[in-house]
């Protein structure tokens, strides 16, 4: 069934926060084999301007993945999750983010479409502060394979 | 101008620890059933662990963990992690695009595995070194 293009535009209700962790960023830096001091020790981070440990660019696929099944499991748009793959990925950084951050993030479906049987959704999700800061902004492109 | 390439190794406990620390727990990223029963040849890593493994490359070239200003990619091929002690192997390379008035230099970047490239319109954008 192909997507919906009347949903091109739509802006979802901001999430509920995002507690950035100081140990989290430790535990994903170290996953990634990310050793710079900057990741793990607050003093280092510090050293650099900034409030606490720093996280790796990208870290904030974390939230905005949790983020993106709003729409991804939205009924009426209507994705089979089955069929997802993932094509793209973007983020474009105000600042990076920090430990003790509280994340919100804003979802928009920015473009739907069919080619050659399969469809296209691009997701753009804002993150910022609590308090309105503007941190990254994500964009996502996923791939729903037809059923040929 | 060529970056030094950088070269990351890759194995099935890798894809285990990013699923943990992503929360990422789709199991083509450690089931050989599952990934094999939607067509691929194998588990393969998660896109969003080969894009974090090449950003580590793009903050070492920085030379700053807090220096991306902008990163993107597609993800073009699979990533297959064969279940033994060696894994697999993806290496990274960049050139310089472009270095703007105002102090960003801007890279394109390219991730190879077993050398064929995986990723596609690999950009990256950093604050140069303060």
């Amino acid at each position: 069934m192909p997507l919906d293009a009347s949903f091109v535009g739509r802006t979802y209700p901001p999430t509920a926060p995002y507690q950035v962790g100081r140990e989290k960023i430790r535990e994903f830096a170290t996953a990634i084999g990310a050793t710079d001091p900057a990741h793990h020790d607050p003093e280092a981070a510090q050293a650099l301007g900034h409030p606490d440990v720093v996280a790796p660019p990208t870290f904030p696929v974390i939230v905005t993945m949790a983020a993106s099944r709003q729409i991804i499991e939205d009924p009426a748009l209507g994705v089979d999750y089955s069929r997802l793959v993932h094509g793209d990925q973007r983020f474009a950084y105000t600042r990076p983010v920090f430990a003790g951050d509280e994340l919100v993030c804003t979802n928009t479906i920015e473009d739907v479409s069919t080619r050659g049987g399969h469809g296209f959704l691009t997701t753009r999700t804002d993150v910022s502060t609590v308090g309105g800061e503007p941190v990254v902004a994500v964009w996502a492109r996923y791939v729903i394979r037809g059923e040929a | 101008m060529e970056l030094p390439a950088q070269t990351f190794r890759v194995t099935r406990a890798d894809l285990v620890r990013y699923a943990g620390a992503s929360g990422d727990f789709n199991p083509i990223h450690w089931s050989d059933r599952v990934a094999t029963s939607v067509g691929l040849p194998g588990v393969i890593a998660h896109g969003m662990f080969t894009m974090a493994l090449v950003g580590r490359a793009v903050t070492e070239w920085a030379g700053s963990p807090d220096a991306v200003v902008e990163y993107g990619v597609r993800f073009t091929r699979p990533v297959v992690v064969p279940d033994d002690d060696q894994g697999t192997e993806i290496e990274v390379t960049a050139r310089v695009r472009e270095v703007t008035e105002d102090g960003l230099t801007r890279l394109e970047v390219t991730a190879t595995c077993l050398g064929e490239k995986v990723l596609s319109q690999a950009r990256a954008t950093i604050r140069s070194a303060r």
